[in-house]
């Protein structure tokens, strides 16, 4: 019954461009990038039972937040357990699992809105959806690589965009949905949710029914492989079993894990930390936001096309090294009264933090070989999981701590912040120069 | 192999898939960017 689902149907004709690939990528990763818009639903989830105003019968606000945090530990052990299933199923059934998942964990979700039951909400978005992320993640990474042998990081960086791309997508949507659906004793939420679980379907199965793999042996026409491969590119292959036992695997995790830190340390704290170091309005704050959000997105196609120029390593250099001196800098600009100076480090800042994403791939890719990349990325998102919980507890108790300990006021609280993020990325640029080529000894036998 | 991946990609079908993202992709950005005028005001 699924046999159109099989790596085998979809083995691309001789004819078939490889620019339908980034399309049917950005499909899922549109869906899927739903997850950094979910706060747009906090105010109205807590107003369920109420209506115009919280009750006592309605859900908290702490409640809510575990749906996030459910999501993405989800999204870190599917993708970690299910990368090599994705890899040895082909995109496709991949892609048609992870839209699956995430539009019935939308549907679930709104039969928990409608009965009130907060356990079906984190069965739906926590646990469901969550393992609709990890899959939808990694489903089309791998197929880009293979398909962009001479653009790796280009082709990844086009789809991971998609994934900042989807939250600009499901926010206005999102707002736009729950008007629809209003009424004198409705917020909303549920028809907003099966609307979205809907639209998020059509969007994963068009995906799933145009991606292709290559034929074996393929290559771009009049592209010929490096007669003499970049020191860090390995022409080998390295099994995932074998790859997270190599110090390469960890020293690309702290890598990873120090990028996203730091700049969800930023991302996380954005608008308050406007509106208390430069006296911002709540308008202003949220437009700061936009700009970060657009930042974070160009950052990925920037840092990650960059990338296949001036290498893997030099540009996590380059997010290092640049990055350290911003978020030295972050603090004068208080100091000075510069909204514009800040602005600009912010946004800077967050281009490297979505680079990071958007150019990890293709390291891994140059590091262990193409025939488990999209399994061994799965597994090194777990740095992503253990960043998202340790950026925002730094920014947030350091910055209590000094208010309530210290006595600072609340516009100079994210001083030490900032000069602790950049140590992390001290961490980071340590780990990135001690990367250097995997022992031969990793390599897959009958290549090595 | 099944018939359906043997197909030749027509300029028709590359435009169609690229404007099914970018329409959406194109709205939301334009939305953002509306949300992020007040800071430079």
């Amino acid at each position: 019954m699924f046999g159109f689902l099989d790596r085998e149907r979809t083995v691309a004709g001789p004819g078939f461009n490889r620019w339908m690939i980034p399309p049917a990528a950005l499909c899922i990763h549109l869906c899927i990038g739903q997850v950094y818009a979910l706060s747009v639903f906090n105010m109205p989830m807590t107003k369920l039972v109420g209506i115009t105003e919280s009750v006592p019968s309605d859900w908290l606000l702490t409640e809510i937040g575990w749906m996030y945090t459910l999501a993405i530990v989800f999204l870190g052990l599917s993708a970690a357990f299910f990368g090599r299933w994705v890899e040895e199923g082909g995109p496709r059934r991949a892609m048609f699992t992870a839209g699956m998942c995430w539009s019935s964990g939308f549907l679930v979700s709104a039969l928990g809105v409608y009965l009130h039951n907060i356990w079906l909400i984190y069965l739906g978005y926590g646990v469901l959806g969550g393992i609709g992320l990890g899959l939808g993640y990694i489903s089309p990474v791998s197929t880009l690589i293979k398909w962009f042998p001479d653009r790796p990081g280009m082709a990844t960086g086009m789809a991971i965009m998609g994934f900042g791309g989807g939250a600009f997508l499901a926010s206005p949507l999102s707002v736009w949905l729950m008007e629809v659906f209003r009424t004198d004793t409705n917020v909303g939420v549920a028809g907003a949710f099966v609307g979205l679980g809907c639209i998020y379907f059509v969007f994963a199965m068009v995906g799933a029914t145009i991606v292709r793999v290559p034929a074996e042996g393929w290559k771009p026409a009049g592209w010929q492989p490096p007669a003499i491969p970049k020191k860090l590119t390995t022409t080998a292959n390295v099994h995932v079993n074998v790859a997270w036992k190599t110090p390469q695997f960890w020293c690309i995790w702290v890598v990873l894990c120090m990028n996203v830190t730091a700049g969800i340390g930023v991302l996380g704290q954005a608008s308050v930390m406007s509106q208390e170091m430069f006296g911002l309005t709540v308008a202003a704050g949220a437009g700061f936001v936009g700009v970060l959000s657009l930042s974070n997105m160009l950052g990925r196609i920037f840092w990650a096309s960059l990338s296949d120029v001036i290498g893997r390593k030099n540009t996590y250099f380059c997010f290092f090294i640049i990055g350290i001196a911003l978020y030295a800098l972050v603090p004068q600009t208080g100091a000075l009264g510069s909204v514009l100076l800040f602005v600009i480090c912010s946004a800077v800042i967050l281009t490297m933090y979505g680079g990071g994403f958007a150019t990890v791939p293709a390291y891994l890719k140059d590091m262990f070989g193409t025939k488990y990349v999209g399994a061994i990325h799965g597994r090194l998102l777990t740095a992503w999981a253990v960043a998202g919980v340790l950026g925002p507890v730094l920014v947030n108790y350091i910055r209590q701590y000094q208010i309530d300990v210290v006595g600072i006021p609340p516009a100079q609280a994210y001083n030490t912040t900032m000069y602790i993020m950049a140590g992390l990325l001290v961490v980071g640029l340590i780990a990135n120069s001690l990367i250097k080529p995997v022992d031969p000894k990793y390599h897959l036998a009958e290549e090595s | 192999m099944s018939s359906d991946s043997q197909g030749k990609t027509t300029g028709f079908q590359l435009l169609l898939a690229w404007v099914f993202v970018g329409v959406p992709l194109a709205w939301g950005l334009y939305q953002t960017v509306l949300k992020a005028a007040p800071i430079f005001n």
